[in-house]
């Protein structure tokens, strides 16, 4: 059955795990909200309320048993609190058993995400969270309240007991919004919802999840109930509007024996009318996404070939208009076609890049999780402060980006903020403070994670590089910014006892390879006592970059416009030579370090003489130096392509290239790495 | 059912797959690739250096739009190089989705060798290139040896590989 699920149920597949990924963030949210203002606030229980009342009906209906017997129970905990008020919680244990649930259900998320079956045992965790519930009820014993039980099957599951005489019987119509799919979910959610005040349910389509035609018949006459309750029309009325994806609502009193005679009530209701209650709805639910009909969802794929394909256009273009057949000829009217061309393309490209762009906030407010959690394991109390929560980056960017800020965040609490004692012995604030923040800087993004920790120390990372043979020049000739480096190399780890969070010797140099992988660098500065920053240097999008194109020999070489200063012609007069015979150019009384291209990519050129090629002055956030090159070609956007990954197994990435393009000529060119090239050769 | 149908299509391709073989002469020696890894043949195309990088990979090439890395097989097996003229050829095969472009001096057609006619290649741990055969197929123009895809980007290369996709994912 299951496996049929998986194969024809897709849509409703991904809309689950989109749905509740989206929950699980939103609670995490109100989760961390409540304990940092150490309150709970009945808007707080009641959007846990719903979170997991909605989790359990669309888990329950596409099977997962295991998500909804776990969100059950959670639902029963604070349907408990919201009914009872009770306010005096032990918010830390509370919230602890949320988290839990959380990661539990994110994990059997992930596993559905592979195509497995979700079968973590939440038999454990359900008993904490009961055995929470019957504490909180020993305190408040006054009143009895009765849970809901667990109902096994899906039909017929609202007690037909409890018929009070002051019920009345209604008749309702709901029909759904156009494109909320899954119409019979959202009618199953509707009837979980409304399962407490109302009683004697009967409905069409009777079966809402075995008849495969259900959400069509609801599509065409609507869910269709009849029902008793004791609560009045216009209640039972706000309550069905108010149900999700819910457009609009016919509901009839009938005159009922039972009932003393009141007048039929006979409206339709029609959401548009009533738009500030959607917006508030909007705010408040992330479903209601879809209710914005200016927003649609892509799949990311799209984006990627269209993307690709935009990129395949620029080639195209400059293979069409710099086309050497024409070169020499005087095309007046190509020209200005070819203008128009170029000018359109340029405009595709920025609009396909700036739907690929998302805020970086979110990625950044998921770390506030991983601080509480290392806050508590670690026994540290550390606040996190975000800015540059709008800044904007390539979507792909931002999917590289979580893992390593999460080990860098992880990395800053666990070796950075000392103890709350250590922290007051040294007269800081016993609150440390780790800082997150984004700034976009034209062609970069850099974020910066900053910590007021102890800082590091640089005696203890050479005396650790040594013995583990990973210094290559004696520590006295070391900048503090070569020895902070060295945390960045593969097997190395200062921390001496290994915790669950960081410190397994897999760190930071994964953290290097994955913040390359996206054209990025990264930086350390630190100060003793005062604490550790990290620079992460990216680009704002991977795909197109402005390029100059130089030849040496018969290479021809790409580099990103943005880091040119300058190109000249050397004077012999202004060439100096230092000790080591490691060549310098002296330009407007500053000194700058001369690489030869020819050199450091073994290439065969015939112009070896300083005086007789050209020098580009490239910048790097560190120096400037001057690349020594044939000649200059000229400039043109290129398409940058990832080095293939079976070269990857080599060290051509620290070799001074960050990828590939290809020229309109059909040929490739080498994207030289700018600050790749001064680290390895200056 | 469409999902049988499409079985059955996926059963029928690997039968018309399987025992064929791509054959290709280094010198005088032919060689023979299954041909589920082929996915296509070019003549030699400008080749871009790449620094840093074995001997025997000779560098990128673009391939219509795809840029693709070349080994010189030559190299690879430790044979002399030659120089390339317009019979060599470059056999693009794709393992794992990763496509790597195979110089070899020519290629020569497409057999069919029965499972039966494959024998396993005699035991020298020593050779260079033994390390890379799968079996030694007979056919009646003579013996071919047959090159296990997989492990022409060597054992220790694509361990390398994985271990660092592995590492990629550990963080």
């Amino acid at each position: 059955m299951t496996d049929d699920f998986n194969t024809y149920s897709e849509p409703m597949l991904e809309m689950f795990m989109f749905e509740t990924n989206q929950s699980m963030e939103q609670l995490e949210e109100i989760l961390l909200n409540i304990e940092g203002n150490s309150t709970i606030t009945d808007d707080d229980i009641n959007e846990v309320f719903r979170i997991m009342h909605t989790i359990k009906g669309s888990s329950s209906m596409m099977m997962f048993n295991n998500i909804s017997k776990i969100t059950h129970s959670l639902e029963d905990l604070f349907y408990f609190i919201r009914e009872k008020k009770i306010y005096d919680l032990d918010l830390t244990r509370l919230s602890d058993l949320v988290f839990s649930t959380i990661d539990f259900i994110s994990f059997e998320i992930s596993k559905i995400e592979k195509g497995n079956e979700p079968d973590g045992d939440e038999s454990q965790l359900t008993s904490n969270i009961k055995d929470y519930l019957d504490s909180i009820k020993n305190d408040h014993p006054d009143q009895e309240i009765i849970l809901s039980e667990d109902e096994g099957n899906h039909e017929n599951f609202i007690s037909k007991e409890n018929v009070s005489p002051n019920s009345n019987e209604f008749i309702a119509k709901i029909f759904f919004q156009e494109d909320c799919k899954m119409e019979n979910m959202r009618a199953f959610t509707l009837l979980r919802d409304l399962e407490e005040i109302i009683s004697e349910v009967s409905h069409t389509p009777k079966d809402l999840f075995d008849d495969e035609e259900a959400a069509d018949k609801i599509i065409e006459d609507g869910f269709n109930m009849v029902f008793r309750s004791e609560e009045d029309y216009d209640k039972l009325l706000d309550l069905l509007k108010d149900g999700m994806f819910v457009e609009s609502v016919e509901l009839e009193e009938v005159e009922d024996k039972k009932a003393k005679s009141e007048e039929i009530k006979k409206k339709k209701v029609d959401l548009e009318e009533q738009k500030k209650k959607t917006i508030n709805e909007t705010l408040k639910n992330p479903f209601s996404l879809n209710k914005n009909k200016n927003i649609i969802s892509v799949n990311v794929e799209k984006m990627d070939m269209l993307m690709d394909l935009v990129g395949e256009i620029v080639i195209t273009e400059s293979m069409v208009t710099k086309n050497p057949e024409i070169q020499n000829l005087e095309l007046e009217n190509f020209d200005k076609a070819s203008r128009q061309l170029r000018k359109l393309n340029n405009e595709l490209q920025d609009i396909v890049m700036s739907i690929r762009m998302i805020q970086i906030g979110p990625t950044f407010h998921k770390m506030h999780r991983i601080v509480r959690d290392m806050n508590k394991q670690l026994d540290k109390n550390t606040r996190l402060e975000i800015s540059g929560e709008e800044t904007e980056v390539d979507k792909n960017i931002i999917d590289t980006l979580g893992e390593p800020l999460m080990h860098l965040i992880r990395n800053s609490l666990d070796h950075g903020i000392e103890s709350t004692e250590e922290r007051i012995a040294k007269g800081k604030d016993e609150k440390g403070l780790v800082s997150l923040d984004a700034v976009n800087t034209g062609g970069d993004v850099i974020i910066t994670i900053k910590d007021d920790g102890k800082g590091l120390n640089r005696e203890k990372l050479l005396e650790k590089a040594s013995k583990n043979n990973l210094l290559t020049k004696s520590p006295e000739d070391m900048s503090d910014k070569e020895v902070f480096s060295l945390i960045l190399l593969p097997g190395f780890s200062t921390k001496d006892d290994v915790t669950e969070y960081s410190g397994r010797g897999v760190g930071m140099d994964v953290v290097k390879k994955s913040i390359e992988k996206v054209g990025g660098n990264i930086q350390i500065e630190s100060e003793k006592d005062v604490g550790t920053t990290i620079n992460i240097k990216i680009p704002l999008t991977l795909a197109i970059i402005d390029g100059m194109k130089i030849s040496v020999g018969d290479s021809i070489f790409t580099v990103p416009t943005n880091t040119i200063k300058e190109s000249f012609k050397a004077k012999k007069e202004d060439l100096i030579k230092d000790t080591s015979g490691k060549e310098m150019i002296l330009i407007r009384e500053d000194v700058y370090p001369v690489v030869r291209l020819h050199e450091i990519f073994n290439l065969k050129s015939e112009k070896t003489s300083l005086l007789e090629g050209i020098l580009v002055m490239v910048e790097t956030e560190e120096s400037n130096y001057c690349l020594f090159a044939d000649e200059i070609l000229g400039e043109q956007q290129v398409v940058v392509k990832p080095i293939p990954g079976y070269l990857m197994q080599y060290t051509v990435k620290d070799s001074g290239v960050a990828g590939c393009a290809i020229l309109g000529n059909a040929d490739i060119s080498l994207i030289l790495d700018i600050s790749g090239i001064s680290n390895k050769y200056i | 059912m469409t999902q049988n149908n499409e079985e059955k299509v996926e059963i029928q391709e690997e039968d018309t797959q399987k025992g064929r073989y791509l054959t290709f002469k280094l010198g005088d020696e032919v060689f023979g690739l299954e041909i589920k890894y082929v996915t296509e043949i070019v003549g030699i195309q400008p080749i871009t250096n790449i620094p840093e990088v074995p001997n025997y990979v000779k560098g990128i090439i673009n391939l219509r739009g795809k840029i693709i890395p070349v080994i010189d097989v030559r190299v690879k097996f430790k044979k002399e190089p030659i120089e390339y003229d317009e019979r060599t050829c470059i056999i693009v095969i794709d393992i794992d989705d990763m496509s790597v472009g195979l110089i070899v001096d020519n290629v020569s057609e497409v057999v069919t060798i029965k499972e039966d006619d494959v024998v396993p290649p005699p035991s020298y741990k020593t050779g260079f290139q033994n390390r890379y055969i799968k079996g030694v197929g007979k056919s009646k123009d003579g013996v071919k040896l047959l090159l296990d895809c997989n492990k022409l980007l060597t054992n220790e290369e694509k361990q390398n590989i994985n271990e660092i996709e592995l590492r990629g994912r550990q963080i």
